[in-house]
């Protein structure tokens, strides 16, 4: 099934490019006063694979909540939660 | 009988869920009140036969027939299903998708599913999660499932060697085996589904209890009741059928024929041949439209309408008749506009108003207003059409009822009067194509003379309507919670700022604009009668403002008047539309009157054009007004001062004529000369690419190098051309006021009309094509000179010459290709978007969801402002802010 396994050779400089957005992995704490704050389950996230190029350099695992900071035209910038999954 | 057909008197249930599955041959079997075993229709007597299509036992859809299964006549009859026994099973296009995975998936031999059972159980507890929590996903890892199923070549089971699976769409299957491909058929098909477990189907994504495989393979065939086949008797009294039973009739035909060579123990190949065809009946059966499979036809002409064919596109069941509603109650005509109705209104013809109606309860605070219409009767406006008695339950039909006066005088309380349309009703008045939300708005109605809806213009924007035979629709609601909730949520004035892009859709277009201009410009100087005329147009009641000048006599600036409607408190500064070019100013100190500033309600300076009060401008007067003030104060606006502006321009009048684009024949000889110094240099360009000395610009060809400075140079010629002409012109003529004030026409317009039309062009570049070697016979072969290129330097004025009519004509035309194209794409991307789109909502917690409450953004546009309310999406304006509150710092005049 899916090679969880394929070592890809990521290029860390990805991390550096302008159009790629701050992603950081949240902390358990920080995942469920996110989740209580909002009053909702995991599933209802966004989500994004784990064979995202950027999760796999984070080393993120499946049930993982990504924080991405992205600049934003209306807010100037914005926090958005995705939640790592399988596929 | 109550006033709505008595639909309040049905119990109502919300669905609860709809699950899909496949009809199983037991369940056919057991529906079945009639099996179909002959293919013709009626005895020779015309008496319909046991045993065929039109059998009884389908139904009673004769008047005064009784059903013979369930007794009822055909206003109680639901019809009944009957079946055909297959002579050999037959695979059913579509299911056949399905097939196709569990056969790739499952082993030969044995109907497992090849995957090892360890590997299995594990799946299964991972799928079973997913299902529950991330249904999508688990979508998605049946296809991998099913992929890797697909691979294995050796069941982990029997040690049965598996075969590639082909399937090719519709109907068959065969089978890669080492001495050759060879096709399945439906029995070995079906044999194959019946071994596969039930615990398998469920890693396949596929209800094992509600669709089990083998139910895919026909063996035996529904055949719906007569109401939904129903034959039509024709004038001449001959009965036509349905195509649905000329499509069963073929079915059982071929199944006979099948039969009978089964039974007579035919040769193998007749057999074989006579089971495919009846295989591709029943696909063609399901569908008419299928590739690789004959169509069935009537008489070889007509194709039939099979089953897919009742469903699909536009016309079919789901886009036709369910999602696609007609209404009652509803009206259409063409509009023309009444600038003196109020925005919020509608005109509604007298002879609609007699027809639309409102179902009115009769209290007894109404009971004299019901009795008076009910008294003018259906035919004299207004007046009424229907009286539901409550008492009684009768429904009295006034046009046959010619009694009005007793009518009126048994009127009582709790009696419902249907009456006519009248003025302040509210209703929902819409144009096509209904693009966003402001397509649809709800207006007041005036009931007025002659055929047509009227419309203010100012509420053309939101429609995108103009008068050129445009017709629109309008309903009436008959609910006083609709009613209410239009009036709350849909009335036009609630629709001036858009949630589009923060700026007003409505407001003043063409006459309004330079009518505006015209009455706001600093020479305008008015005496009392024009001041008069012109506050009466706007309904003003109060007093006369001091004038601007007392001797020798009392003048009034349009400044003033204007300024009479605007808020108290109102500053504001901006730039007026006119300020630009000779005319344009960066600061309030303008000389050209073209910079905007209102202190405490006062327009000081600047001219009011589209920038102040056009529509789609965002933060202009009117936005800032609307926003800062109330959508009912922007629409006392629009149906007050703006009615000055289009008076203004009755008064002044405005025209043009041809003597607005004359310039004099000096100005033509400068232009001449002009065209003339251009095609030198030109000619010079040419001499030197043939000479092959002309210069290459980097990373160009030559040739594209002396296109691009014939196209340059040209360019330059126009806008010279343009200027001289332009210089030669009252810069205060009609056509100048209305380009510079954004009423009309552009500065290009201008400049076609009374200098030159300039270069043409088709797929952006010089015309080119046409004969060969040459655009047109009229020019020599290889003449690259503006002229022969599809330059022209005639202009509307004066005319253009045969060549040039036809170069302007080929760009002309792809403009409109362009346009015609560009709309559609558009229009179907926009479509595409809002399917997609259309049940997200913002949550009460700031949240954009699905309807899943799957979270789609965590702030709603990520600021969480209301674009409606924004100044063009700033949600805090702080130069606004400023400006309003804070002190302008020269209010001086
Ligand atoms: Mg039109
Ligand atoms: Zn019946
Ligand atoms: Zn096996
Ligand atoms: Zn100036």
């Amino acid at each position: 099934m899916v090679s969880r396994s394929r070592k890809k050779r990521l290029d860390t400089r990805i991390l550096e490019h302008e159009l790629v957005p701050e992603h950081r992995i949240l902390s358990l704490e920080e995942a469920a006063e996110l989740l209580r704050t909002l009053s909702i389950k995991p599933n209802q996230l966004p989500r994004i694979s784990i064979n995202d190029p950027i999760v796999q350099l984070l080393g993120a695992k499946p049930g993982d909540i990504i924080e991405i900071k992205r600049r934003s035209p209306t807010a100037g910038e914005s926090l958005y939660y995705r939640i790592v999954v399988v596929f | 009988m109550s006033y709505n057909g008595g639909r309040d008197r049905f119990e109502s249930y919300l669905i609860d869920r709809i699950v899909m599955g496949v009809l199983p041959p037991h369940e056919i079997n057991r529906m079945a009140r009639v099996t179909v075993t002959r293919p013709d229709l009626y005895e020779s007597d015309g008496s319909p036969i046991t045993g065929g299509l039109r059998d009884p036992h389908f139904g009673a859809i004769e008047p005064g027939e009784v059903c013979p299964v369930c007794g009822n006549t055909r206003e109680n009859c639901p019809g009944h299903f009957g079946k055909i026994d297959l002579a050999r099973p037959v695979l059913i296009p579509y299911y056949t998708d399905y097939i196709n995975v569990v056969l790739q998936a499952t082993c030969r031999q044995c109907g497992r599913l090849l995957i090892p059972s360890e590997k299995a159980e594990k799946y299964r507890k991972i799928y079973r999660r997913l299902k529950e929590k991330w249904p999508k996903l688990a979508a998605n890892f049946v296809k991998e499932l099913r992929k890797e199923a697909a691979q294995t070549m050796e069941c982990p089971y029997c040690g049965a060697r598996q075969f590639r699976i082909r399937y090719t769409r519709p109907i068959i299957f065969y089978e890669e085996r080492p001495e050759g491909e060879t096709r399945l058929t439906p029995l070995e098909i079906r044999d194959r589904l019946e071994m596969v477990r039930d615990e398998d189907l469920e890693l396949l994504g596929i209800d094992p209890k509600r669709s089990r495989p083998e139910w895919m393979v026909a063996t035996v065939l529904p055949v719906p009741p007569l109401a939904v086949r129903p034959p039509i008797t024709l004038e001449t009294g001959m009965k036509s059928e349905d195509d649905l039973t000329h499509a069963l009739a073929e079915i059982v035909r071929q199944n006979l024929r099948l039969k009978n060579f089964l039974s007579s123990n035919a040769p193998e190949t007749m057999i074989e041949e006579a089971w495919i065809t009846l295989q591709y009946v029943v696909a063609a059966y399901i569908d008419n439209e299928l590739p690789n499979v004959y169509p069935l036809t009537q008489k070889r002409v007509r194709t039939l309408k099979t089953l897919a064919q009742r469903l699909k596109g536009k016309e079919g069941r789901l886009r036709g008749n369910l999602s696609g509603k007609r209404v009652d109650f509803s009206s259409r005509t063409v509009i023309s506009p009444d600038p003196y109705i109020s925005v919020n209104e509608v005109g509604v013809p007298v002879d609609i108003a007699k027809i639309l109606t409102v179902p009115m309860r009769v209290t007894p605070y109404n009971l004299e207003e019901a009795r008076r219409y009910v008294l003018n009767g259906p035919y004299k406006w207004p007046g009424a059409t229907f009286v539901y008695k409550a008492r009684s339950g009768r429904k009295i039909d006034l046009r046959y009822h010619r009694n009005y006066k007793q009518m009126a005088e048994s009127l009582e309380v709790g009696d419902i009067v249907e009456r006519h349309l009248i003025d302040g009703d509210i209703v929902l008045f819409n144009r096509q194509p209904s693009l966003h939300r402001m397509s649809i708005l709800a207006h007041k109605v005036r009931v007025m003379p002659y055929k047509t809806f009227r419309l203010n213009p100012l509420v053309c924007p939101p429609y995108n309507a103009d008068f050129d035979g445009d017709e629109m629709n309008l309903h009436v609601m008959r609910s006083e919670e609709a009613r209410t909730e239009a009036e709350e949520l849909l009335l036009v004035e609630r629709h001036i700022k858009t949630p589009r892009y923060g700026g007003p859709i409505i407001g003043g277009r063409q006459d309004y604009v330079s009518g505006a201009y015209l009455l706001t410009v600093k020479n305008r100087f008015l005496t009392e009668k024009e001041v008069v005329r012109l506050l009466a147009a706007a309904g003003y009641k109060g007093e006369l403002p001091e004038p601007a000048i007392h001797a020798p006599k009392k003048l009034w600036t349009g400044k003033q008047l204007v300024s009479l409607f605007l808020p108290k408190d109102l500053n504001y500064t901006g730039k007026a539309k006119i300020n630009s070019g000779p005319l344009s100013c960066d600061t309030i100190d303008c000389f050209h009157d073209s910079y905007i500033a209102i202190y405490e309600g006062k327009l000081l300076m600047g001219v009011f054009d589209k920038s102040a009060i056009g529509a789609e401008q965002p933060n202009n007067v009117l936005h800032v007004i609307a926003l800062e003030y109330g959508d009912s104060k922007a629409r006392e606006l629009l149906d007050t001062m703006y009615r000055m502006f289009i008076r203004m321009l009755d008064m002044r009048g405005l025209t043009i004529s041809l003597s607005d684009v004359d310039i004099p024949p000096e100005a033509r000889e400068k232009i001449k000369d002009l065209v003339e110094e251009a095609k030198n240099e030109i000619a010079e360009m040419i001499k030197e690419f043939e000479e092959g000395k002309l210069e290459p610009i980097p990373g160009r060809s030559l040739q594209e190098t002396l296109e691009l400075k014939i196209i340059n140079r040209l360019q330059k010629l126009l806008k010279d051309a343009g200027q001289i002409a332009t210089s030669y012109m009252d810069p205060f003529n009609d056509v100048f006021i209305m380009a510079k004030t954004g009423a009309r026409g552009s500065d290009v317009n201008i400049t076609q009309m009374v200098a030159m039309l300039g270069q043409q062009t088709v797929r952006g570049k010089r015309v080119w094509r046409g004969f060969r070697k040459r655009t047109l016979a009229h020019f020599k072969p290889n003449d690259l000179s503006p002229e022969a290129r599809g330059f022209v330097k005639g202009n509307f004025r004066y005319g253009l010459r045969p060549t040039e009519v036809f170069f302007h004509a080929a760009g002309g035309r792809e403009g409109l290709v362009d346009t015609a194209v560009k709309t559609s794409q558009s229009g179907y991307m926009q479509r595409r978007l809002m399917n997609a789109e259309q049940d997200l909502y913002t949550a009460y917690d700031g949240t954009v969801r699905d309807l899943y409450g799957q979270i789609v953004q965590f702030k709603f546009g990520e600021d969480g402002a209301d674009p409606m309310m924004t100044y063009h999406g700033k949600a805090v304006d702080v130069d606004r802010l400023i400006e309003r509150f804070g002190v302008l710092k020269e209010a001086s005049k």
